[in-house]
């Protein structure tokens, strides 16, 4: 496609529980913009994105072949420092999961046990995450108040605030907005838009809409195997092959 | 059905009015303030404070002891050994095992232990059987409670660029409620076993003041008290009866409040 990689897949496979669950997977993920898995469930979307930042290999009868290279690196070499490698990587997870603490705590997190101690600047920085995701206003008088007791929407920009906070290049969605209302949903979405000029954006979503209103590039999964890769209106539009065309107008889903 | 709840409720209700009839009369403020004067044992002037303060000694100290072994166990096999399903699988077993063991068996295995070491009875001892007796019961309850964490809950400190030890620190968060559930089952085993204490803390009429001397328990001056042909010494066992309860009650009330108030911020 004539961009850079951001993130570079190349002969990945991945078995769970002796199930082959990705099949010989290589794919190029462009730099900035954002790329979105679709695909029917089950066919390894969600899978492939946590082979991203090594969470899938947390658990066990996980078995994993190939290489991911970001950034040029191949985070499953030997000497990859797990956690800066997923400090470049903010993850959304289909439901919010706030940390058990306060708004203040959850954003100050992560630059906390990066080593950022001052008060001042964690001021700062939770503000700035917080108007980042316009949550600002809406939680400015109750800082110190338990992050639970937002709503689930506000709980998935907190979790997006939070991501952010890090400073990460990429960030992975797994189905964000699965969980929300279209309000919430739509927030969302306007956010993800104006973050993809400054990272790299893989979402996973099974709502074709939501992918043709956000996508750049988009990438059709099926049984484990990746059919069809190209820009948002290629794939949706003019899909090259059988099982896409189906796909995306809804035979099989 | 009815008959059960009824069964069940009465039995408590009869236990405690038992311990209260025949405590409450011996209940005074010489009991919980002095130690046994001279002829205690045969009905005169003193109280058991002793016992208490051995009770309350051995119990925190057990609890803190128990507590500086087991979290590091689970933390290990819920957060660093995940993959290992071998060496969870094993460590669950061995602390069902050790669940199921009466606590007498760990009272003469201390006792062993003691009289190959050389040691007397002691405060010290008394902790080390009775942390050994609720390490257990610790680690089998905060275990249910932290596999009980959500997945996404890591997932999102990990993907943060968290250690796994920053990881478990916010697990042990989410599960501050269930600890403290466990603490409090263990601190009620704690203090309210006899056979643990009787050969390795031993019994004395004085308030050990190092972990060398020997220290008295609650539940042995209730069996000591309640073995006495005399009336008045019975009574006070079940005043010591009461004493144990009453303390195992504000301990519990307590748990509960701290518990409320420390996971407030529980997702």
């Amino acid at each position: 496609m004539g961009i850079i990689p951001h993130i570079s897949v190349q002969g990945l496979n991945v078995h769970i529980n002796g199930n082959h669950i990705l099949k010989n997977i290589s794919i190029d993920i462009p730099d900035k913009g954002i790329t979105s898995f679709i695909g029917p469930s089950g066919c390894g979307k969600t899978t492939l994105l946590k082979t991203f930042n090594r969470l899938l290999d947390r658990n066990k009868n996980v078995q994993i072949s190939g290489q991911v290279l970001v950034d040029g690196e191949n985070i499953y070499g030997k000497h990859v420092e797990l956690t800066t490698m997923r400090k470049k990587m903010g993850l959304l997870s289909q439901r919010p999961f706030p940390l058990p603490m306060s708004i203040y705590d959850n954003i100050a997190y992560g630059p906390r046990i990066h080593g950022t101690r001052g008060k001042k600047e964690l001021d700062g920085l939770v503000e700035h995450y917080l108007r980042a995701t316009y949550l600002w206003e809406e939680v400015k008088d109750r800082l110190h108040h338990s992050a639970s007791r937002l709503s689930i929407g506000q709980q998935q920009r907190l979790c997006l605030a939070r991501g952010l906070a890090v400073e990460p290049e990429i960030i992975l969605g797994d189905e964000p907005t699965s969980a929300l209302d279209p309000v919430s949903t739509q927030r969302i979405e306007e956010l993800f838009l104006q973050l993809k000029d400054k990272y790299t954006l893989v979402l996973v979503t099974h709502i074709l809409r939501q992918a043709r209103r956000l996508s750049n590039n988009i990438v059709f999964l099926y049984m484990g195997e990746i059919i069809e890769f190209g820009t948002a209106e290629e794939v949706l539009l003019h899909p090259k092959e059988r099982l896409t065309r189906e796909y995306v107008k809804g035979y099989i889903s | 059905m009815v008959l059960s709840t009824l069964i069940i409720a009465g039995s408590l209700g009869m236990i405690l009015w038992t311990i209260m009839s025949r405590g409450i009369r011996s209940l005074n403020w010489d009991m919980i303030t002095k130690i046994p004067g001279g002829g205690f044992y045969i009905g005169k002037g003193g109280g058991i404070l002793n016992a208490i303060v051995g009770s309350v000694y051995i119990s925190i100290g057990s609890v803190l002891l128990g507590l500086a072994i087991s979290i590091p166990a689970v933390l290990y096999i819920n957060a660093y050994a995940r993959r290992n399903a071998w060496l969870a699988n094993i460590t669950r077993l061995v602390f069902d095992v050790l669940f199921g063991i009466p606590s007498i068996v760990y009272g003469a295995f201390g006792f062993t232990v003691m009289v190959y070491f050389g040691l007397k009875t002691s405060l010290l001892a008394g902790i080390i059987t009775v942390t050994l007796m609720i390490v257990p019961i610790l680690a089998r309850a905060m275990d249910e409670v932290i596999r009980l964490a959500p997945e996404e809950l890591s997932d999102a400190t990990y993907s943060l660029g968290a250690t796994r030890w920053e990881t478990s620190k916010i697990l042990l968060r989410q599960s501050t409620a269930g600890i403290l559930t466990a603490i409090l089952l263990a601190f009620g085993r704690a203090i309210g076993d006899a056979a643990t204490v009787l050969f390795t803390a031993g019994y004395t009429d004085s308030i050990p003041t190092s972990l060398h001397q020997p220290a008295a328990t609650l539940p042995l001056a209730i069996f000591f008290q309640l073995s006495s042909p005399i009336d008045a010494v019975q009574n006070r066992a079940y005043a010591a009866a009461l004493i144990l309860t009453i303390i195992v009650l504000i301990v519990s009330l307590a748990g509960k409040y701290f518990g409320k108030r420390l996971s407030r911020h529980k997702i």
